[in-house]
């Protein structure tokens, strides 16, 4: 692992369950990744394995209850952010870590013009003369790519586009520089050539002034483009992590595999997709052991019984089977 | 009509607004003047408010301009716009006007006269009765709302319920009982404060998860009582405590607002249970906005159009109420008029001198008519997703 100063955040063992009358739904369960300086880390997984959930417990935005932080640290800059009270937290949040959200649709407030959003999100963290907020509305608005940004200010959300109001939200998110932006899927309710677009822009802002980016998606195609490292969750924890080449190239877990291997891609062009057996487990009732190996083709008796320890392959990269890394060994 | 945002880089130049651009109000008024209805609610709105206004002005003081308690009993029961017999009256009786415009009642005094000084009293206990109700039903509303979930626990009970108590004692002048339980619920919070910052849940010895024990919902305490409050006939209520309180107009106008905020508590609280899942309260809470601006900036304008058209109708209703109340000889006291007491004053010539009950009642009729189109014709201006269409 890098060394202890670049890293802006770190988040450590974080387990978030859900508890409802009879049944308590481990929706995260034990999830370690870290978020250096100046770095797009992308958390990548199917529905439901507990990627939102991990964003939002970053951001202390997990309902409570019937949401509960069981155990684990969020360190951000090394102070605890489980630690916060609601005052403490609300000065974190817009100002240092930032999030855009999937629906750009209903994300912002629909009675409200674009300018009074942005306004609104640089002066509840700073103090500034209306016309300076005004100035840097436009400002921002320039920085996201929106055509005529003064003329933009005094419209509504419903008269902009898909894509012009997720740019607006990424304005809003950056109205107070933040070191770190959650991104949660902002890219899945637009169509592909926004898509690409808005992924070029994040890129581009994030170069310019030098920001960490966590990016919840469930998009590999994304996750190839824009990330420097990986981390695929399944049902709840970091199946595999390392940087972008050793997941695409060299992936260590069974489950990174048999995603890779669902592509399609120019070669498998004509046969039929592999798909992954099974369903994704429902968070309150996991199987035992190695939450996968219901799914998993190498799975042998262990994988019933044992949690997988965490296995290192050197440079970042970690999987969660020892199976392969012992079989790895072996060969 | 939107530009095409690949070609950003040459637009950067084009800070000038490409088409006029209009404030915020300007593009009210333009919505607003397309619904003729809103605009004739809006122009009787205004005539009643400067009418009421100019009628203030004109009744009131030592030596009014038309004097509304002038009795003239050689006049009695004219019909409207008769000529006063000039034979019988002193100089200082004649009305102003030259003629009785709506006829004079059985004491004789100027009907016209009356008016003008009750529709004063009309506006001020519409306005300011539906205003105590607006901000009740909104404030408990969007609590309920959007705290619904929580839960009071036992420690806020326990000194919630000794600060209610205490203040109530030293109402009733029991002072020392007072202080003395002021003094315990402060001892209560910050016996709360100190345990809360040590308190980890699992390590919690059981007097201390005793005191934190979830109790009621805030939802299941602010609906049970919007159920108690509606349980009342609210006109029953307010002619209890009509009895109870010395009759003026204010103690009116507090007694109607305070017993009718339910409809808007409920219809915010609804709006509110929908909005609070919405992802732009989720994204203000990202932002790092305080809850009560969340509520109050962000989700209150996105479910105030029903509450906006429940208040037009509840200024109608108070006038109602109050006309109610004033026919019943439960309202402002004579011989200050009010429509509703000129209506029941009234009633007993109605087949004699219809004109002292028609003319209250059409003006009540007009008013709250007026009063419900503007309403509604705001509602639609305020709901930019409704625009879009025009």
């Amino acid at each position: 692992m890098g060394n202890n100063e670049n890293k802006l955040l770190s988040v450590e063992n974080l387990k978030v369950y859900f508890r409802s009358d009879d049944e308590v739904a481990r929706a995260v369960d034990g999830v370690s990744f870290d978020v250096r300086r100046e770095e797009t880390v992308c958390l990548v997984g199917e529905s439901g394995c507990g990627k939102t959930v991990t964003a939002l417990s970053v951001m202390g935005l997990v309902p409570i209850p019937p949401g509960e932080i069981a155990d684990g640290r969020v360190l951000f800059r090394d102070q605890n952010l489980l630690d916060y009270n609601d005052t403490e937290m609300q000065a974190i949040r817009g100002n240092q870590i930032a999030m855009v959200f999937q629906e750009p649709l209903t994300s912002l407030n629909p009675v409200f013009t674009i300018e009074d959003q942005i306004g609104e999100a640089i002066s509840t963290h700073e103090d500034l003369p209306e016309s300076e907020v005004t100035r840097r509305c436009v400002q921002l608005l320039k920085d996201v790519g929106i055509a005529s940004p003064a003329e933009r200010l005094s419209d509504y959300p419903h008269q902009l586009s898909g894509g012009q109001r997720q740019r607006v939200m990424i304005a809003m998110a950056l109205a107070c520089s933040p070191d770190l932006i959650i991104a949660d899927e902002p890219t899945t309710a637009l169509d592909v050539t926004v898509q690409a677009q808005i992924l070029r822009l994040l890129d581009a802002i994030q170069k310019q002034r030098s920001m960490s980016v966590l990016y919840i998606t469930h998009d590999l195609g994304v996750v190839s483009k824009v990330a420097d490292r990986v981390g695929v969750m399944y049902a709840g924890i970091i199946a595999e992590h390392g940087k972008r080449q050793d997941i695409f190239e060299n992936s260590k877990h069974p489950y990174t595999q048999a995603l890779l291997a669902s592509l399609p891609n120019r070669e498998k062009r004509g046969q039929r997709l592999y798909s992954i057996p099974g369903t994704v487990p429902n968070p309150a009732y996991k199987p035992g052991g190695c939450p996968f190996h219901p799914r998993c083709q190498h799975a042998i008796q262990a994988c019933h019984e044992q949690y997988p320890e965490m296995c290192d392959y050197g440079d970042g990269h970690h999987a969660r089977c020892p199976v392969l890394f012992d079989s790895g060994k072996v060969a | 009509m939107e530009v095409n945002s690949h070609t950003d880089t040459q637009n950067y130049q084009l800070d000038e607004p490409l088409a006029p651009k209009r404030t915020r109000f300007e593009e009210f008024w333009r919505l607003f003047r397309q619904n003729r209805l809103a605009i004739a609610g809006l122009v009787f709105f205004i005539l009643f408010f400067v009418v009421a206004i100019i009628g203030l002005a004109l009744t009131s003081g030592n030596d009014p301009f038309i004097d509304p308690a002038l009795v003239r009993l050689q006049e009695k029961l004219r019909p409207p716009l008769a000529q006063p017999n000039l034979e019988m009256l002193q100089p200082h009786e004649m009305p102003p006007l030259g003629l009785y415009v709506f006829g004079t009642d059985d004491l004789g005094r100027d009907v016209f006269a009356r008016m003008l000084q009750g529709s004063w009293v009309s506006l001020t206990v519409g306005f300011v009765a539906v205003g105590i109700a607006i901000i009740i039903g909104i404030f408990l509303g969007g609590i309920a709302g959007y705290y619904g979930q929580r839960h009071i626990r036992v420690n806020q009970l326990i000194s919630g319920g000794f600060v209610a108590a205490g203040v109530l004692f030293m109402v009733f002048n029991f002072l020392w009982v007072g202080v003395l339980l002021l003094i315990l619920s402060s001892v209560c919070m910050v016996l709360s404060f100190l345990t809360k910052k040590s308190a980890n849940a699992k390590t919690k010895p059981a007097w201390a998860r005793l005191w934190y024990f979830n109790t009621l919902s805030i939802d299941t305490l602010v609906m049970r009582f919007v159920d108690i409050m509606l349980c009342f006939p609210s006109f029953f209520l307010i002619l209890t405590v009509v009895a109870l309180l010395p009759a003026s107009i204010y103690n009116i106008m507090i007694i109607i607002g305070l017993t009718s905020w339910m409809g808007t508590t409920r219809f915010v609280r609804a709006e509110f249970l929908s909005l609070r899942e919405q992802d732009f309260v989720a994204a203000a809470r990202a932002l790092g906005l305080e809850d009560f601006r969340i509520i109050f900036r962000h989700m209150m304008p996105n479910a105030v159009a029903p509450v906006l058209v429940s208040a037009t109708i509840g200024i109608a209703t108070a006038i109602l109420t109050e006309a109610g109340l004033s026919f019943l000889g439960f309202g402002v006291p004579p011989p200050h008029a009010t429509w509703g007491n000129i209506l029941s004053d009234g009633k007993r010539f109605i087949f004699d001198a219809p004109w002292l009950t028609f003319v209250p009642g059409i003006a009540i009729l007009i008013v709250v008519l007026s009063f419900n189109l503007f309403g509604e014709g705001l509602r639609d201006v305020m709901n930019p997703k409704l625009r879009e269409r025009n």
